[in-house]
């Protein structure tokens, strides 16, 4: 055990497991003796999902490299299809946890075949063209559950596109109904099942990031044709991180929605991709628990704003260049580093780009 | 590592700030006494607007109410959404925490969605000014398939036409009054509003035999050129476009079918209303335009030209009629609380009781800005008759 | 026949005007290789500027427009010298999400400023405008002007980049900023420069796009700013006349998506192109194709 300890990437992993279990632990605490104001506690479930779409993202673009402006939309299959499923199996599996399990599971397998599709062309491409067709993905795959209808009742499911020309048989009724949405969403997402889904998360990101795929993915975000020349296969690799980041951003659509009354595609949008991608810069690419932190405090940050009634999402903006510069230019880099000289001087090596 | 602590020293900061904004927040208006009214909407981002007048609108009618010095005051406070369900629930939590006693809904459709399922859980009494969709109210028929999909939450209640009823009385009224032989339709397809009417009034014109030549849509992403839905709708004759979307869009449209010499009827829904008071708007664009409106800020009643005057003195604009639904909401409050025995510490789910069996009692009649003698039933839909104005010299006159 | 000639004219304007944001954009991408998010936001306070100098103080449109692109460059200028100079060393996505910072905090200042309610911006480009085919088809003046203004821009652009010293200078940064500093050219001064030519045609962008589409608020610029920053990237970003080439088709596709597909799903069409189009050729149409080293 000492022996593993030692090892730094081991022992972050280890503190990051602790952190998170101790968080979770501290808030169902807190929770229970009625110490959480329900505007806290309402966003309990959305920051688990936020924690996790940020996580499976600093796969993309921290550990393989390539920035996407679209991950919001795999939320958004993952979303809209999860909710379906789960209202799809509202009377076969009558035990929540166990049908947000199913629906979880199902949002992330559908989010991750799309991954594949997407992957295919997609990661032919390098830079900023790589990024503006995962931006054209999202875009799409907005504009079709914009104009997807589905439906239940005794014979199953029935799906149209463009427009409803759906005919029910008995105990009929409309689940998605195109630009309104799913509007009448049964939560049944808990903070323990987010819990368990980020935990589920980490697991799953530290294992592939320490194994042999890992080490060749992240040769390919250094140098590709370093990698390349070494025999790795670029196609392969890549598209293992971007799949894994697909379905687990699925995963995380399906909490989100299943936590929500009701989503629409439009919520899924530019914005919402670039919102996670936020919390990975501002956590560090690469680095899994500082997308946790930065997740879970820029989604409470506004809320804790509301004070300000009119300036609110201005200062929220204000907030966000000001750490951008403290943490990045050169000046504030200069200045921490003589902070930190004049109380740490024993620790060697130290972080060298924290 | 300096990253995180950045963030949290950034939070820590606003920690305090909002520790030391806190301290000062209550009793802005009215005393201790006052109930406690929040609302939701968009008070940032792209549907601002809406979310903005609604709120005005209820600011001055609380103004009003404590002006009087009677028994009933109100303490007013209104939370940012952004139009985003999400967020809207985020804020009426806040509401909660605060002490709300009484909700004024949410101002849009889908966030409204949101919080109604909140309310409803809660036992929250909620009237909203303009969230129209029937997936609110819940309990209404879908009019594509038939089906109800949303069970009605009890203790909704809607200001505003609910958007079904609209499409259907607009189709009835083109068909009565015999306003169009060829009829287009342009909608947002990515809009509940919308697409909402836009679904009621194909099944009633279906219905009613119209004659449907060209059906187009637009989304918010590509809300700027309408060039090519104009186009069809002229290359097949079409004499009269129906317009179910707000005016910002429907300005857009009259300005480029203008610019193209294309002059059928346009025919709007509520939405429409405030198309005259863009600032800067050629209000010559919109000559002959037929519209449903409940609300109308030209109108010569007193109530109206009171309530315009305050409007225009303290925000410097003129309402539109969020801003009258709004102002309508916090007085129907008012009225169905006169004389009932409630102070500041009702809770919230004893005052809903007493409110809901006020607003389902066929006693309760209400007068407002937006419409005469408005009553509400179990269904939660107000009842009231939809005006068909036309803009004539650029000020609305009434058709019939 | 003539109704393809109508689309594609309107395409041809819709697409003028991203072409014309597209300019600035990708102007700023080759020079500084940053996506300035905030760009389409000082477009909006561009429109703005003028919107109120022509409505409110009754001045003359020509001047409204040098009054927005002064203010754009002042404002330009600052934002770079506030919150990217400082980055100048950092990530490159880190100095893209302080452009979205830039960009939220533009569009709420804007709100706070001026008002959540629309207005409409004053019609001073609505001449006569074209009639073609006794008067089946029409062009108006406003389109005329944008694709004459987004022309006279290209080539002016070329000019400077390729002719003049500062253009040098700045084509010099755009390879190597190491080598560049070594050849004693003073590259914050160059990216500084950048920002302000690039800010000053946000203004210029900004009152061509609302007298194409009058309606202004505090989100006017994002919409079309994304969609420029597409056009840059279809026509290959960096490349002056492939920002102006990608405007265009873009805004014709879209026309043509809506015309012949579909109203409903234009939007995903208009996107499949694009990524079609980058299978095809990896860097843009006129993108140049880097090669890579070791």
């Amino acid at each position: 055990m000492k022996k593993i300890l030692k090892n730094q990437a081991t022992r972050t992993n280890f503190i990051t497991y602790g952190g998170v279990i101790l968080a979770f632990i501290l808030l169902q605490g807190l929770s229970a003796a009625g110490a959480l104001s329900s505007s806290l506690k309402g966003q309990l479930v959305p920051i688990c999902a936020y924690v996790v779409m940020a996580l499976s993202l600093n796969l993309t673009v921290g550990v393989l490299g390539e920035l996407s402006l679209g991950h919001a939309g795999f939320m958004s299959i993952g979303a809209f299809s999860g909710a379906v499923a789960a209202a799809a199996m509202t009377d076969s599996i009558a035990s929540s946890p166990i049908r947000l399990a199913v629906a979880m599971i199902i949002g992330a397998a559908i989010a991750g075949v799309s991954g594949a599709l997407i992957g295919i062309p997609v990661l032919r491409l390098k830079g900023d063209y790589l990024a503006i067709v995962t931006l054209a993905f999202g875009e799409i795959i907005k504009s079709i559950i914009n104009n997807l209808y589905i439906g239940i009742d005794v014979n199953g499911l029935h799906a149209s596109f463009l427009n409803n020309t759906i005919t029910f048989g008995d105990g009929g009724r409309m689940i998605l109904s195109g630009p309104m949405g799913i509007p009448g969403i049964q939560k049944i997402s808990s903070f323990t099942g987010g819990f368990l889904l980020i935990m589920i998360t980490l697991i799953i990101i530290f294992n592939l990031v320490d194994s042999r795929a890992g080490r060749a993915i992240m040769a390919l975000r250094d140098n590709r044709i370093a990698a390349e020349s070494v025999g790795i296969p670029v196609t392969k690799y890549k598209m293992m991180a971007f799949v894994t980041s697909a379905a687990l951003a699925g995963a995380a659509g399906a909490l989100f929605s299943l936590g929500q009354n009701t989503i629409i595609a439009s919520k899924f949008d530019f914005n919402t991709s670039i919102l996670i991608l936020v919390f990975v810069v501002l956590g560090g690419q690469g680095r899994m628990w500082g997308s946790i932190v930065a997740a879970a405090a820029l989604t409470i940050l506004p809320e804790m704003l509301r004070e300000f009634a009119d300036y609110r999402m201005l200062i929220y903006a204000i907030v966000l260049i000001v750490v951008m510069l403290f943490t990045n230019s050169a000046g504030a880099k200069q200045f921490t580093a003589k902070i930190k000289g004049m109380f740490v001087r024993d620790i060697e090596g130290g972080e060298q780009n924290g | 590592m300096k990253r995180i602590l950045a963030i949290l020293m950034a939070l820590m900061m606003v920690l305090s700030l909002t520790a030391c904004g806190g301290s000062k927040a209550p009793a802005a208006d009215g005393s201790a006494t006052a109930l406690k009214l929040g609302g939701v909407g968009p008070l940032t981002g792209g549907a601002a607007i809406y979310g903005n007048a609604a709120k005005q609108g209820a600011e001055i009618a609380v103004e009003e109410i404590n002006a009087m010095g009677g028994e009933i005051t109100f303490d007013l406070r209104y939370e940012d959404d952004a139009h985003d369900a999400e967020k809207s629930v985020n804020a009426y939590n806040t509401l909660k925490d605060w002490g709300m006693q009484i909700f004024l809904g949410s101002v849009t459709s889908t966030p409204g969605v949101a919080t109604s399922v909140e309310a409803n859980a809660d036992n929250m009494f909620y009237l909203t000014p303009s969230a129209s969709s029937t997936d609110v109210l819940g309990g209404v028929e879908n009019p594509l398939t038939g089906t109800v999909d949303i069970a009605r939450k009890a203790n909704i209640f809607q200001m505003c036409f609910v958007d079904p009823n609209q499409g259907s009385a607009s189709a009835q009224y083109i068909s009565e009054k015999a306003l169009g032989e060829k009829i287009a339709i342009i909608y947002k397809n990515d809009d509940v509003y919308s697409t909402g009417i836009y679904n009621s009034f194909a099944a009633k014109a279906a219905e009613m035999n119209l004659n449907i030549v060209s059906t187009t849509t637009f989304t918010t992403d590509s809300q700027n050129d309408f060039s090519v839905q104009i186009a069809d709708a002229k290359d097949k004759g079409a004499d009269l476009i129906f317009l179910p979307m707000y005016y910002d869009a429907a300005s857009l449209i009259l300005t480029q079918a203008n610019a193209i010499g294309y002059n059928p009827t346009f025919f709007g829904v509520d939405g429409m209303d405030g198309i005259l008071t863009v600032e800067g708007f050629d209000t010559a664009l919109a000559e002959g335009v037929i519209l449903l409106t409940p609300f109308n800020a030209d109108s010569e009643d007193e109530a109206t030209k009171s309530f315009v005057a305050k409007y225009k003195e303290k925000y410097g604009e003129i309402p539109n009629q969020f801003a009258a639904d709004g102002y309508d909401c916090v007085y129907a409050i008012y009225e169905a609380l006169k004389g009932a025995d409630v102070n500041s510490k009702t809770s919230a789910s004893d005052m809903c009781d007493l409110l809901v069996a006020k607003f389902t009692d066929s006693g309760f009649v209400f007068n407002g800005l937006t419409g005469e003698d408005m009553t509400w039933d179990v269904s939660g839909a107000v009842s009231k008759a939809p005006k068909g104005m036309v803009i004539e010299n650029g000020a609305y006159v009434g058709m019939d | 026949m003539l109704t393809f000639l109508n689309h594609l004219i309107n395409g041809i304007s819709l697409g003028s005007v991203y072409a014309i944001i597209a300019l600035g954009y990708t102007m700023v991408y080759g020079i500084a290789k940053m996506l300035n998010f905030a760009h389409g936001d000082v477009i909006m306070v561009g429109a703005y500027v003028c919107f109120f100098a022509v409505s409110s103080f009754g001045l003359p449109p020509v001047v409204g427009v040098l009054l927005a692109m002064l203010v754009c460059t002042v404002l330009g200028m600052t934002i770079e010298r506030l919150a990217y100079k400082p980055l100048r060393q950092a990530p490159s996505l880190a100095v893209l999400i302080t452009a979205i910072g830039v960009s939220y905090f533009l569009q709420n200042g804007a709100q706070l400023l001026w008002g959540s309610n629309q207005k409409m911006f004053p019609a001073f480009l609505s001449g006569e405008g074209l009639s073609l085919f006794k008067g089946q088809i029409n062009v108006s003046s406003a389109t005329i002007v944008t694709i004459i203004a987004c022309i006279i821009i290209m080539l002016v652009l070329t000019f400077f980049t390729n002719k003049t010293k500062m253009g040098k200078a700045m084509r010099a940064c755009s390879e190597d900023k190491g080598a560049a500093q070594l050849m004693g050219i003073n590259v914050n001064t160059t990216i500084s420069m950048t920002f302000a030519i690039g800010s000053a045609l946000a203004a210029i962008a900004g009152v061509l796009l609302c007298s194409a589409y009058p309606i202004l608020m505090p989100t006017t610029g994002s919409m079309p700013g994304i969609k420029a920053f597409t056009a840059a990237v279809f026509g290959g970003i960096g490349s002056i006349p492939g920002a102006m080439l990608g405007g265009i088709l873009l805004g014709i596709i879209e026309i043509f998506a809506k015309a012949y597909i579909s109203t409903q799903v234009s939007d995903a069409v208009v996107f499949a192109v694009l990524i079609i189009v980058l299978l095809v050729k990896p860097s843009g149409l006129l993108g140049k194709q880097i090669h890579e080293k070791v």
